[in-house]
Order: structure tokens, then C-alpha cells, then sequence
């Protein structure tokens, strides 16, 4: 790592820590921001890296926004009540309640779906290709419509997660889950850079590349799929939890389980930023962010219509994103001696 | 829970009668799925869109009073078109990519299909009325709306009709070469593309018998498309691309699971229990070919 990563990578954190003060009107925004990152980041070990694209990390972002809320709620009241009795506060958290029971559910939040992948890693993982991105997307659908159907979670009519502590209003509310997400951030920055320096990098590279030739070289390529997963689904995890508490409402399809929404969202932030790379889905993260809310907008009512579009067009014209384009456009940049001649032979033969 | 089903078999009779009529509609789905995958090698998320979008064109000819069922003859032709406009803009630029590619594209497709729709005919589930009475049965324990009967006889009619073009006439028989080898089929002079664009036109004109079809038994919503999708893709991969008779058999199959599953859940869970079987379906392949050290391919 040389001096001038250095200097960015502090610079980020600066204005991250800095940026809700100057940006105030913008602090729900910037968290949903830094929570599209994590997701976008962490699919990028999946899809990216290990190339198994999966539709089906909203099953932990899912469960993780679920158990945060039961918990946060469960360590204090009885659960059934408050679900029963809706977005009525029948029981009102105090200060050190609410983030004593903020802290216990995100904990839950990142290991339970950890430890669910772990479970369901071995036998989806062996699927490969299409029929593991069909299958996650099965596996996402089903666990929306099944919590839909839970009573103790709200069912249909929704679950309204406990509402922050009367101290600061809704600047307070505000910066915390700012900082929460920004470092949820953080976290998962510098565990997946940490990752990406070591050798669990090149394996999943190589089960990309070509699993059956991994697997010949040695390489229980079960165990680090699994492993994978699991790194994945704590991150989403994690960022499900944190959304969870600032939207502040979860209904089972439509913000938990939304498949149709943020489990599409993931995949294409990471593929308009350039999949397989550290900064492809940071910045397709961003870029995504504008373009969304951008829509939601200039083209209120129409928002979908344009995201169809735009998935279209993203998928069709840029399968290799941003990054693709500039390694393509800049070789030299990326580390990647070129051979002049070489490449002007290889371009004549196409 | 509930046992009512083992305790008063003429619930049990009723369920798998509406399960197999039922299972002959989605077969016919999951044929024009199968014909598509294996022509083109593309999964098309958006096949439960196009389905959705030819009932609400026989839903329409209904709210204009025309007969419903004349939507059976209007809705492929207006589909076959839609499928062409479809494969023009998008998917013939998939086509010989990966197959994640495709899958994503097509998912794109879905949600603009779903928003469009909801615009322009309104978020209410709606169906055509067909007005075909019912026919009792078994001393009137067992209740079949003639309109189920009239479906799946339609469909049958459509598939014998497809296969028999298939396997007759010139294009079915570029189509069939395409399918074994698209590279040699180009070089004995069959135009793979326009064969690619026929085949997409006739899935989705399928599609659109199987939608009107849908439109004047059950009922149609925007957002219902993903599950005909799912279950099309379950059926061909239970049976296999190119498996006429598995596709109609394990297309009945599913639709008697589904009724059982209606029976004994309860109806909030009639969907989450078809994606579950499409998970455990997938697991239970991928361990049973693990033994031989294989996979799905």
C-alpha cells in the first residue's frame, strides 16, 4: 500500500465523519448511501469474485432486519403484543433500552444469518451457474411470502420497529444512524480489503475461472464457497439490521424479503461499477444511488419503468461496468503490462 | 393445519382434479419455456409478464364485450408481436452471452412489463367472466367450473397443434436444427436469427393462450407474474429440455401439489410453498448427481 492510497483512504474517512454536518438535510440519504455499499461490496465476493451470482442475499439482508427489530423489541416486552397492537406504543423504549437492545440485535442480526448460510451453504452452493441464481431467487421469494405469513413478526400488517428515544429529535435520530452505517462501512471495507490481499482471494478467483481444474489443483473448493457465503451474509446481515431501524417499518415483500427491489439493486450496483474489483461496487453504489433517486424524483410514479430501462441497458451495453471499461480503456493503470504489438495483433483478428 | 383433506376424500378428489386441470395450463407455459431455452439457451424471467399481459388483452375484449374466450384466438397473434418487438430490442443482443446475463436482462423486462401494466390497467385483481356455469360431480360434492375444462382443453388442442408443426413444417424443422447445433444449422443455410425471433414470437404467443386462458378461470394482477415464471422453469427442469409427455406429466404434478399444499398451509402459503419445492427440487438433484460427482448443467 503505497502513500497515496494512504491519503484517500483517510480522506474518505474524513469526510465521511464530517460529512453529515455539512450535508444535514442529506443524513437519511447518506446512510441508505453507506447500507447500499455494504450490500453492493459485500455481493461482490459472491458474484464478483467467486462468480456465483446469487439473487438470494436478501435472504440475510432480510432475516438480519427481522431479528434486529424482534430482538431490540423481544429483550424488553413481550413480542406478540407489540406486533399485535401495530404502530400503537402500547411500550415506549428508554434511552439506554433502545440502544442496549439496538446493540444486542445487530449482533444477532450479523451471526444468525452467518450461521444460516453456513447451514444452507452446502447443499445450494453445489448448484452452479443459472440454476444457483434461480435457485437463490426461489430461496428470497419463499422467505418473503413465509414471513408474511408469521403471526409473531406482524404478518401482513407489518412490524414497526421501536421508535428512537425522545433526547435530540430527529437530528439526533439522524447522525445516529448516519454513524451506525457509516461504520457498518468501515467495517466491511476494511474486511473485505483485508480479504482481497490474501490468498482466499486467489481460490475464489480460481472456482470462478474454472471450478472443476480448482478442485484438480486441491483446492476443497466447498469449504471456501461456504466461507464466502458466510462473509457475505454477516455484512448483509448487519446492513439489514441497520435498515431495519431507519426506515423504521418492516413489512415482509416489501422492505425486508424485496427481492424485486434490493435484491435486483445489489447485483446491479455491482455490475454497473465493474464486478471482481474493490472499487467497482463502491462506486457503482454511488452512482446507482443518484440515478435512483434521481428517478424517484423527475419520475415519480414512473420510477420503475425507468429502472426496467436502465437494468436493461446496463446489463446489455456495460456487462463489464465502469471498471471493465477503464482497465479496458487504461491497461497501464491496473498493473497490466501490454504488449503493444500484441494487442494490435490480437485486434486484427477480430 | 388442517386434515380436513384425509378425513373427506371429496376434497381430495376436488383437489386433484383442479390441480390436474391447473398442471395442463402451466405445462403449456413451461413448453414455450423449454422451447426458448432450449433454441436460444436464455431463461426469460419475464415469461410470467408476457402471460399476465395476454390476459389482460383477453380481459379487455371481455370489459368491450367481446366473449372472453375469443381472446384465445386474438391474444398469440398480438403476443407473437410483442414477443418479435421483445427479441429485436433486447434479447437478441443476449442471446450468445452468458446465461446470468440473460436471466438479468430479462428480469429487467419483468419489472418494466409489471410497471406498465399497473399503469395502464390499475392495480385491482381483475378476471374475465366467462359465464360457462359449472358442472357438479359425485352427487354434487365435487363443483368443476366449465371454464377450467374449457382451458385445458384449449391447451391441449395448442400443444398437439405446436408439436405437430414442429415436427412437420419447414420452420419447426429449422427450429429443431437450431436447437442441436446452431452452428451447423448456419452453415446448411438456415437463418438462425430469424429462427431465434420465431421461436421467442411463438413462446410468447403461448404465452398469450395460456394468459387469456389464465384471465377466465383465475385471476390476473400485475405482480403475478414472477410465479408462472418459477414454476415453468421447475416443470422443465423436473422433466428436461425437449421432453414433451415429462413436461405435461410433471406440469400436472405440480399443479395437484399446489392444491394440496392450498388444502393443508392455507392459501398465504400456497406461493411460498411453490418456491420452496423449486429450492428443495434443485437439492435434491444437486445431491443425487453429487454421488457421481456431477452437477446440474
Amino acid at each position: 500500500m503505497n502513500k497515496n492510497s494512504w491519503i484517500l483512504y483517510i480522506g474518505i474517512l474524513i469526510f465521511g465523519l464530517v460529512a453529515p454536518f455539512i450535508f444535514p438535510a442529506f443524513k437519511v440519504q447518506l446512510s441508505i448511501l453507506c447500507v447500499l455499499i455494504v450490500l453492493a461490496t459485500t455481493w461482490n465476493i459472491q458474484g464478483g469474485e467467486m462468480g456465483y451470482n446469487t439473487f438470494g442475499n436478501i435472504l440475510f439482508y432480510g432475516l438480519g432486519m427481522y431479528l434486529c427489530a424482534s430482538v431490540q423489541v423481544g429483550m424488553f416486552f413481550p413480542l406478540a403484543e407489540w406486533t399485535e397492537s401495530g404502530g400503537e406504543k402500547t411500550f415506549v423504549h428508554t434511552p439506554s433500552q433502545f440502544f442496549q437492545g439496538m446493540a444486542a440485535g445487530l449482533v444477532v442480526a450479523a451471526v444468525v444469518p452467518t450461521i444460516v448460510a453456513g447451514l444452507i451453504g452446502y447443499a445450494i452452493l453445489g448448484l452452479r451457474g443459472h440454476y444457483f441464481a434461480i435457485c437463490t431467487l426461489g430461496l428470497g421469494v419463499a422467505a418473503g411470502e413465509i414471513s408474511g405469513g408469521i403471526e409473531i413478526i406482524g404478518a401482513g400488517q407489518g412490524f414497526t420497529t421501536p421508535p428512537f428515544p425522545n433526547i435530540g429529535g430527529l437530528e439526533a435520530r439522524g447522525e445516529f444512524f448516519y454513524f451506525l452505517s457509516f461504520g457498518a462501512l468501515v467495517l466491511t471495507f476494511i474486511a473485505v480489503r483485508a480479504i482481497y490481499t490474501t490468498r482466499f482471494r486467489l481460490i475464489l478467483n480460481a472456482i470462478r475461472d474454472n471450478e472443476d481444474k480448482a478442485e484438480a489443483m486441491g483446492i476443497e473448493t466447498m469449504k471456501y464457497k461456504i466461507t464466502g457465503w458466510m462473509i457475505s451474509a454477516f455484512f448483509c446481515g448487519l446492513a439489514g439490521g441497520i435498515m431495519g431501524g431507519l426506515v423504521g417499518y418492516i413489512d415482509s415483500t416489501d422492505v425486508a424479503f424485496d427481492g424485486r427491489e434490493m435484491g435486483v439493486f445489489m447485483v446491479l450496483m455491482a455490475i454497473l461499477g465493474g464486478k471482481g474489483t474493490l472499487w467497482g461496487p463502491i462506486i457503482g453504489a454511488t452512482l446507482f444511488h443518484f440515478f435512483k433517486e434521481g428517478f424517484w424524483t423527475f419520475f415519480l410514479g414512473w420510477q420503475y419503468v425507468a429502472l426496467g430501462v436502465l437494468i436493461v441497458v446496463i446489463v446489455i451495453y456495460f456487462p463489464e461496468g465502469l471498471m471493465g471499461w477503464l482497465r479496458e480503456k487504461y491497461p497501464e493503470r491496473f498493473g497490466e503490462v501490454v504488449d503493444e504489438a500484441d494487442r494490435k495483433a490480437q485486434v486484427e483478428l477480430k | 393445519m388442517d386434515f380436513l383433506v384425509f378425513q373427506y376424500p371429496m376434497i381430495t378428489i376436488q383437489a386433484c382434479l383442479d390441480g390436474l386441470l391447473l398442471g395442463i395450463l402451466f405445462a403449456l407455459i413451461a413448453y414455450g419455456m423449454a422451447l426458448q431455452w432450449g433454441v436460444m439457451n436464455i431463461i426469460n424471467i419475464a415469461q410470467g409478464d408476457l402471460v399476465i399481459l395476454g390476459g389482460y388483452i383477453a380481459y379487455f375484449m371481455y370489459l368491450y364485450g367481446i366473449h372472453p374466450a375469443w381472446g384465445v384466438i386474438v391474444s398469440p397473434i398480438i403476443m407473437y408481436f410483442v414477443g418479435i418487438a421483445i427479441y429485436k430490442l433486447v434479447i437478441n443482443k443476449v442471446v450468445d452471452r452468458d446465461l446470468f446475463i440473460s436471466i438479468l436482462a430479462t428480469f429487467g423486462i419483468s419489472i418494466l412489463f409489471m410497471q406498465l401494466m399497473n399503469f395502464a390497467f390499475g392495480a385491482d385483481v381483475v378476471l374475465a367472466n366467462s359465464g360457462y356455469g359449472t358442472t357438479m360431480l359425485f352427487d354434487n360434492n365435487v363443483v368443476l367450473p366449465n371454464s377450467k375444462i374449457f382451458s385445458a382443453f384449449i391447451s391441449i388442442v395448442f400443444a398437439i397443434c405446436l408439436v405437430v408443426y414442429m415436427k412437420r413444417s419447414k420452420l419447426g424443422r429449422a427450429i429443431r436444427a437450431t436447437a442441436q447445433n446452431a452452428r451447423a444449422a448456419k452453415i446448411l443455410g438456415v437463418d438462425t436469427e430469424k429462427v431465434y425471433a420465431a421461436t421467442f414470437g411463438i413462446n410468447a404467443a403461448l404465452c398469450g393462450v395460456a394468459g387469456a386462458l389464465i384471465s377466465i378461470t383465475f385471476t390476473i394482477h400485475p405482480y403475478m407474474g414472477l410465479p408462472y415464471t418459477i414454476r415453468s422453469f421447475m416443470i422443465v427442469i423436473v422433466a428436461g429440455l425437449g421432453n414433451l409427455p415429462g413436461v405435461a406429466m410433471s406440469g400436472m404434478g405440480l399443479g395437484i401439489f399446489e392444491e394440496f399444499a392450498d388444502y393443508i398451509l392455507g392459501t398465504e402459503f400456497r406461493i411460498g410453498s411453490v418456491f420452496l419445492l423449486l429450492v428443495l427440487i434443485l437439492v435434491y438433484r444437486r445431491f443425487k448427481l453429487s454421488r457421481k460427482r456431477e452437477y446440474l448443467k
